[in-house]
């Protein structure tokens, strides 16, 4: 691995992984405890009309995507906030559409022939400096946004109607939670890829929810996790020559598995404090 | 009456989907009122109680909170929603959820001052919840987190008290604590408590308001059994103070 560094490529790789885990970290963290993550599928694979837009008109594919999936991101925020019942539903059918309206406008380009494969599945080793330097300036955007709107995001992701009691604009928060995750499905296609976005933005939450004490905990944990998932899949990818977007998530996936069993062995330590509640004294 | 309402609402009907849930609701709650608000299942009462918080909008007519909008009386209103398990998962201690009531919107790098903490530590001890504070909310039973929201209501100093179902997962003594508690907030606070137990209730309460699509308010501690009767629409029987009512066997059949 080490010698793999000398390579500018593989510098690149590492960096972008880097900066990927961080945002998927922090946005998986909100997807995660908010249970919203079919609608982040739903995002992410609706980006693929942007991608086909982008080269249908001859933009560039990073500008079709960001706008492509705000737009899609804006919409699926505003369906849920709607109609809570059927929004699964209306959300499963623009992430059809959005993905039919990518193959087909790449169809209907002229002399099209760009990798479908790479946006699908991601190619972390061919990633331009120039990316990298966008990358950095997304992360750092959602880094400050998250950090300011903490406590917000917080109360909203925990209790929504008392968020709002408390006079926190939590239809706001959402939109803006919903514009964050089209911001890092942005980012992470150039690491894995649009169809494996979902596992880092989940996978790491998922582990770490159970032994972090706060969101920001969560947060640092998962970033952690990412950090290690995307070294680790690259160093298989670089070593056994396999695609590196598919050897990051099953790296990811494995220690998913053992993080499942590792609780099935240890039972929750719950329960512990049992009944030893003492009473309420009127009074005081 | 001497001092200016804390609660009016005026004309106000509210549907969900195409069905009344409301209908021309009026109710007018004074300062230091324990009201109770019952009815049956589906009746509204949650839907009201929501009405009032500003969670919901009504379809037409007004609720003034302090004769402002919910929305600009924040504030002034502590909120305990019902224990109904969710979120069991989060990662928060206690401390964190408590001081959630110091919430005042709208972003800021450092949200939670010195007055909030201290503030938060003397709710907790008021519900005795301190000595937990650094658990997570997950990990306590359904009685200690009602508790929690409790003191997260108390924490922003509200000057109305809404409380949807308090007791719904306490056992028989904690509810009995719980209701003193509250009596002896109610002399400060004006509270408004959505229930089933009237058993407990019906020693601290000073008025009640029936909900079934329409709301009939008595300015008792009493149930009487024409509000039952137009409540729950059947005939009922007092058996006692403070028992709700039994259903005569005439109604029962289908």
């Amino acid at each position: 691995m080490l010698e793999a560094l000398q390579f500018e490529f593989m510098r690149n790789a590492l960096l972008a992984g880097l900066l990927a885990s961080i945002m998927c970290g922090v946005i998986g963290t909100f997807v995660v405890v908010n249970r919203i993550v079919f609608i982040s599928g739903g995002i992410a694979h609706a980006a693929y009309g942007g991608i086909g837009l982008a080269f249908f008109f001859g933009f560039s594919y990073l500008m079709g995507i960001l706008g492509f999936s705000l737009l899609v991101a804006a919409i699926m925020a505003a369906v849920s906030l709607k109609t809570r019942q059927r929004a699964d539903t209306i959300i499963g059918v623009l992430w059809a559409v959005g993905m039919a309206l990518g193959v087909i406008l790449l169809d209907l380009t002229p002399g099209y022939n760009v990798d479908l494969m790479s946006y699908l599945f991601g190619s972390i080793l061919t990633v331009p400096t120039s990316d990298l330097w966008l990358m950095l300036i997304i992360d750092g955007l959602v880094v400050l946004t998250v950090s300011y709107f903490y406590h917000d995001l917080v109360s909203l992701s925990y209790d929504e109607e008392f968020a709002q009691v408390r006079g926190v604009p939590t239809k706001i928060l959402y939109f803006l939670l919903m514009a964050m995750i089209a911001l890092s499905v942005v980012m992470v296609i150039q690491v894995v890829g649009l169809i494996l976005v979902i596992a880092l933005l989940t996978i790491p939450p998922y582990i770490s929810e159970k032994f972090s004490g706060s969101l920001l905990e969560m947060m640092f944990y998962s970033v952690m996790l990412n950090v290690f998932f995307t070294t680790v899949g690259l160093w298989f990818s670089y070593t056994f020559n396999l695609t590196s977007g598919a050897s990051i998530i099953m790296v990811a996936a494995t220690c998913f598995f053992i993080s499942i069993l590792l609780e099935r062995l240890w039972p929750k330590r719950r329960r512990r404090l049992g009944n030893s509640i003492p009473p309420i004294r009127a009074g005081k | 009456m001497v001092s200016s309402p804390v609660i009016e609402v005026h004309g106000l009907w509210f549907s969900f989907n195409g069905n009344p849930v409301l209908e021309d609701v009026n109710l007018t709650i004074h300062p230091r009122d324990f009201l109770a608000v019952i009815g049956p299942n589906g009746g509204g009462k949650t839907t009201l109680l929501k009405l009032m918080l500003g969670l919901l909008e009504p379809d037409r007519g007004t609720v003034r909170v302090f004769g402002h909008s919910p929305r600009e009386a924040a504030g002034s209103i502590g909120y305990v929603p019902q224990e109904i398990g969710i979120n069991k998962g989060f990662p928060i201690s206690v401390r964190d959820v408590v001081l959630m009531g110091r919430m005042r919107g709208g972003g800021g790098w450092r949200r939670f001052s010195g007055p909030d903490k201290i503030a938060a530590r003397q709710a907790l001890e008021r519900v005795e919840m301190w000595e937990y504070r650094k658990r997570r909310i997950g990990e306590l039973s359904g009685g200690q987190r009602q508790r929690v929201f409790m003191a997260r209501a108390l924490v922003g100093e509200p000057k109305i008290l809404f409380l949807d179902e308090p007791t719904a997962s306490v056992d028989q003594k904690g509810q009995t604590d719980f209701y003193a508690l509250l009596k002896e907030l109610n002399e400060n606070v004006t509270v408004i408590v959505v229930s089933h137990d009237l058993m407990v209730l019906s020693s601290y309460i000073k008025s009640v308001a029936c909900v079934s699509q329409q709301v009939f308010f008595h300015d008792a501690p009493e149930i009487t059994k024409d509000m039952l009767e137009m409540a729950y629409h059947c005939p009922v029987e007092l058996i006692a103070h403070g028992v709700p009512h039994r259903v005569l066997p005439k109604h029962s059949g289908e």
